[in-house]
């Protein structure tokens, strides 16, 4: 075991690119590679088989449908979220393995990298593309639009999203990733410390990808204050809607400052800039506050939509109104404009006075109130309810009882004496991953069986879902109280090997927790599979299966391309609920042309180049980032002269579309 | 409020406490059982908080169990309000419920930070253990290297790699820089962690109240060898330090010359413990000033040149490139980057110290509002002598 290679020389052709950057010495990696090459040929091969090509091109590729980009989010979090997790399992592996003298089966160079990727993936890679689906796929509905203000926008976000995950993968078996953690502190992520190309990798990934995100806050923005239905005032406005509001609000005023760091590191990394260098001027912790304030928000960005998912849930699921919407709502945005005066509790060990410490330890603090009021909204909502225990509730009584224990650690970290003895410890990783997985994962899985059958018109399976449900909540427990403990016995994050051999059994046990999660994961996909597979026996036709309140289960399931054949009026909150007790009859002539926008290639075509471009920068080939520069600006330049952009449904498509749907809806009746 | 809020089972209430019960009793649970006052303070902070929050967690977990349980969609006993989501009082109570938990632990946050504030001499070694006027704190000057820990004692004019021993009940004030990248110093047993940042000097106070065996290590990533960044801590007795010193000394393998640390700074890992004798004063404060490198400028030079100016387009020609190159890829090649320039010293001034005085200790009982005149009512004397503290120093 060596320390560390040096920077490989740069050639005018290739750049640093080279047969040395295939990491053939890594067994691992070489069976992964093997293994994703007969997976993808596999793939590519089926679709080829059964012509699938051009119906994914025109169907999907190109789609401008916020349902469609919304359903290949989801896909996309859902691949990245198995390589993630991967890496989970090769981290709790390692660390249950290399005691006693034993240097477990990962080198540094290797286990380094392992858990950096699995910190960005899951953020940037599993987080945000499954929030971003959701809120892509509900919210239209939820308002009674027809899609987003900016269809094209949209499919451009989510291809530069998939655009940054694919240079991340491709990281994995060309050359390497970053060796820093996920955020990538300077000086280690310099130039001077990390002169090969991973933190390149994690740069470009990241801002490509952010382009996407920044571009998809602004979109949903725009789509939520401009396009909601008439009679549907700010405060008639869905619970989710509204936390998905404040998270796109958090989007596009924190992931500019995310932008702006990695060019400041990019600069110091490529040009030799001094902004974040030791010497010369530069300072590492303006790199740190800056990444933070851009990184406490994203927490909230996260994990807002999914407090509206668990409010929709709750409210469905109990039968009744939700329990105070407007404190639900000004919670909310408290929690939206906290989240900028925090930051700095991620580093109170960096040396700030008593006072300055003490100012965000107690906003941070502040924060868990607008939080408990929430968490006593729902608790409210149950009571005095009829509660049904579908799937999406178990989640969100699950979500209820787990996410509390994250919250408390939570403010603990924010008592900054607390948090000097346990900054950086696996107590620390042991509370966020208690939030993130209780609170936005939980919310998510709720999400999915409760949306599911809107997007596909079917329900899905439930005993499935059910073995998924409890490995996870049983698992999740088995693999983070270990790393609590842990914590408390001083042990700190990122380490590769110990030495006290008496800390094993709970790097076991935590291992033995990860397995059980693995367990969760495989049922769920099983889950999808059985559902898929008994589709006509779980088909839901009526498009309000669970006797839902909000405007997406008064339409079919799934529904048609242009959403509502009528734009509704809305007269109250949980306006379909409100629908539904006044008797409310389907319109059932009168149909009109639908004015709807094209499918375009435009979005998957730039963010290729974006990608190609990307790649290019990592390894220094500078003819190419000309070229593909070039091909960017050129390409979008060339899209602004597609006049082809919209088009009409004509009424009688639509009319037929809806009368096969009262067909439907008189044969279920 | 609805009348028939289910008042939460007495005998539930223990259980949270029976679950910390093993916590506790310090099985290894190093960060609650520590060795120094400093960090037990921080541990006792933890119980004091966690049992705070736990007022509200455990009902609102109880209540969560109870409704689901009771409002479950077969009891079809239970009330049913489908239109019922507001009532005031209930609002009220769910606001302020969680306020008042948070200006209790914002007060207790307040006081502790600044109590505990690692910049502070220490005022006491223990619970009503004061610390005398003239007792001066032992300096220790904390270097982190790839992968290692350099501990200089000014005053004993010992240096060591890997091995950290201190004197029991006397203060300790280190001060902390790193060669290279960020670092965190962490002594669990002693005292709460603070970075270790290139170009930069941190402070820390500790003190241990118990001899024995500890370890140290490095507690924020720093790269390849970040594992193995451990070392040794020995608490030990008055006299037990005094021939430590000595055999310190004895054993050494040299001075520890700024060459000597040049060469010591290189990246290597799982570095055994060794033993210097430490005659350069200046070596800490050329560390944190970056200029141990013969001829190079230090920051603080530079800053006082461009405060007054800088030195304009001669100071352009003045920065050379780097010929000993620890950087790219840590010392492995001997290249010089482009990237790599440092500033040439004009005149070889001697290092300026970051040493600056230290806060006074804070009097807990200014924090705390003790002894302070009550606003509208007449002053008492006798509440203004307060029973037993802990006197600060001055």
């Amino acid at each position: 075991m060596s320390i560390p290679h040096p920077a490989p020389e740069t050639g005018p052709i290739l750049g640093k690119l080279s047969l040395e950057a295939l990491p053939l010495h890594e067994p691992i990696l070489v069976v992964t590679f093997i293994g994703v090459v007969i997976g993808g040929l596999a793939v590519l091969g089926l679709i080829t088989k059964y012509r699938l090509w051009g119906y994914l091109w025109t169907e999907w590729f190109t789609t401008v449908d916020h349902k469609r980009i919304g359903i290949m989010y989801m896909i996309l979090g859902l691949i990245m979220f198995l390589r993630g997790f991967a890496d989970a399992i090769m981290m709790r592996l390692q660390q249950a393995m290399a005691f006693g003298g034993s240097e477990g089966y990962l080198t540094p160079h290797h286990y380094d990298q392992v858990f950096t990727a699995h910190g960005v993936i899951m953020i940037f890679f599993v987080a945000m593309p499954f929030i971003t689906g959701i809120m892509n796929y509900i919210v239209p509905l939820q308002i009674g639009a027809r899609d987003v203000s900016f269809p094209f926008l949209n499919n451009f976000s989510f291809w530069m999203t998939t655009s940054g995950a694919v240079l991340t993968m491709i990281s994995l078996f060309v050359g390497e990733y970053a060796q820093t953690g996920w955020l990538a502190y300077p000086p280690l992520s310099g130039i001077a410390y990390s002169p090969n190309v991973g933190v390149d990798y994690y740069i470009w990934g990241l801002q490509i990808a952010g382009v996407g995100t920044t571009l998809s806050g602004i979109n949903l923005v725009v789509t939520i204050l401009k396009l909601r239905a008439p009679g549907m005032g700010l405060m008639k406005m869905p619970v989710f809607t509204w936390t998905s509001l404040c998270s796109n609000i958090l989007i596009v005023a924190s992931f500019p400052i995310l932008t702006a760091t990695l060019v400041l590191l990019s600069l110091d990394r490529y040009v030799g800039t001094n902004f974040f260098t030791n010497d010369l001027g530069g300072s590492p912790m303006m790199y740190v506050n800056l990444i933070w304030i851009w990184g406490h928000p994203e927490v909230y960005i996260l994990v807002l939509p999914l407090f509206g998912v668990f409010s929709e849930v709750t409210s469905t699921f109990s039968g009744k109104r939700l329990f105070g919407y407007t404190s639900m709502v000004y919670a909310t945005v408290c929690i939206t404009i906290l989240s900028y005066i925090v930051w700095l509790h991620h580093f109170f060990t960096m040396g700030s006075g008593a006072s300055v410490n003490s100012f965000f330890g107690i906003t941070t603090m502040v924060i868990s109130i607008p939080t408990g009021a929430k968490l006593f909204n729902w608790l409210f909502t149950m009571y005095r309810g009829r509660i049904r225990f579908e799937l999406p509730m178990m989640w969100t009584i699950a979500f209820m009882l787990t996410f509390v224990i994250g919250g408390m650690t939570g403010v603990l970290l924010a008592v900054p004496p607390a948090d000097f003895v346990l900054h950086n410890s696996l107590f620390l990783i042991a509370h966020f991953h208690n939030v993130i997985i209780g609170g936005v994962l939980f919310g998510l899985f709720a999400a999915i069986n409760y949306w599911w059958p809107k997007a596909f018109g079917f329900k899905l399976d439930v005993f499935w879902g059910k073995v998924s449900f409890w490995c996870w909540v049983v698992g999740f427990w088995v693999a983070f109280t270990p790393l609590y403990i842990l914590g408390l016995m001083g042990v700190t994050r990122r380490m590769r090997v110990f030495d006290d051999p008496s800390l094993q059994i709970w790097f076991v046990i935590a291992g033995v927790g990860a397995a059980i999660i693995a367990a969760g994961i495989g049922a769920m996909l099983v889950q999808f599979a059985v559902s898929i597979w008994r589709r006509k026996e779980l088909a839901e036709e009526s498009g309000d299966p669970w006797d839902g309140r909000t405007l997406e289960w008064a339409t079919s399931s799934p529904p048609p391309d242009y959403n509502f054949a009528f734009t509704p009026v809305i007269h109250d909150l949980d306006a379909w609920y409100d629908m539904k007790k006044r008797g409310h009859q389907r319109p059932v002539t009168g149909y009109r042309d639908i004015h709807m926008p094209s499918n375009t290639g435009a979005g998957m075509i730039l963010s290729g180049i974006c990608l190609v471009m990307g790649f290019a920068l990592v390894w220094h080939i500078w003819w190419l980032v000309a070229l593909s520069f070039v091909a960017v600006v050129a390409g979008a330049i060339i899209h602004t002269f597609n006049y082809k952009r919209d088009f009409d449904i004509p009424a009688a498509t639509v009319t037929a579309v809806e009368e096969a749907r009262t067909r439907q809806l008189a044969a279920g009746a | 409020m609805p009348s028939n809020l289910p008042r939460f089972p007495a005998r539930l209430r223990l259980v949270p406490l029976l679950a910390a019960l093993p916590l506790l009793s310090g099985c290894g649970l190093v960060v609650l059982d520590p060795a120094g006052d400093v960090a037990r303070q921080q541990g006792d902070l933890i119980i004091l908080s966690t049992v705070l929050m736990l007022l509200i967690i455990v009902p609102v977990m109880a209540l969560t169990i109870f409704f689901a349980w009771k409002y479950r969609a077969s009891n079809k006993d239970a009330t049913y309000k489908p239109d019922w989501d507001h009532s005031t009082q209930l609002e009220l109570v769910i606001w302020s419920a969680p306020l008042l938990i948070i200006i209790c632990l914002g007060a207790v946050t307040w006081v502790a930070t600044h109590l505990l504030d690692p910049y502070r001499p220490l005022a006491r070694t223990g619970p009503g253990k004061p610390v005398a006027a003239e007792v001066k704190p032992l300096d220790v000057q904390v270097v982190a290297l790839d992968w290692k820990w350099l501990f200089i004692y000014p005053e004993q004019g010992v240096a060591t790699v890997n091995e950290l021993a201190l004197p029991v009940n006397r203060p300790v004030r280190f001060r902390i820089s790193s060669s290279s990248v960020m670092n965190s110093f962490y002594v669990p047993a002693l005292a709460g962690q603070i970075y270790a940042m290139p170009g930069m000097e941190t402070k820390l106070h500790g003190v241990f109240d118990k001899t024995g065996d500890y370890t140290g290590f490095s507690a924020n990533y720093s790269g390849w060898g970040f594992s193995n960044m451990r070392f040794a801590v020995k608490s030990l007795p008055e006299g037990e330090f005094d021939k430590w010193v000595a055999a310190t000394k004895a054993s050494a393998e040299g001075d520890l010359s700024r060459d000597t640390y040049l060469k010591l700074e290189k990246p290597t890992h799982k570095e055994p413990v060794r033993r210097f004798a430490a005659s350069d004063p200046q070596l800490f404060d050329a560390v944190v000033n970056m200029c141990v490198e013969p001829g190079k400028m230090c920051m603080h030079d530079m800053m006082s040149l461009d405060a007054a100016g800088g030195a304009g387009i001669a100071g352009i020609g003045n920065v050379r490139q780097v010929t000993y190159d620890k950087f790219a890829a840590r010392g492995t090649v001997d290249v010089a980057r482009w990237g790599m320039r440092y500033v040439a010293a004009y005149c070889s001034a001697p290092v300026m110290s970051n040493d600056r005085p230290d806060a006074k200790p804070v009097a807990p009982e200014k924090l705390k509002g003790e002894g302070l005149p009550h606003p509208g009512r007449p002053e008492r004397t006798a509440l203004r002598a307060p029973a037993a503290v802990d006197r600060p120093l001055s």
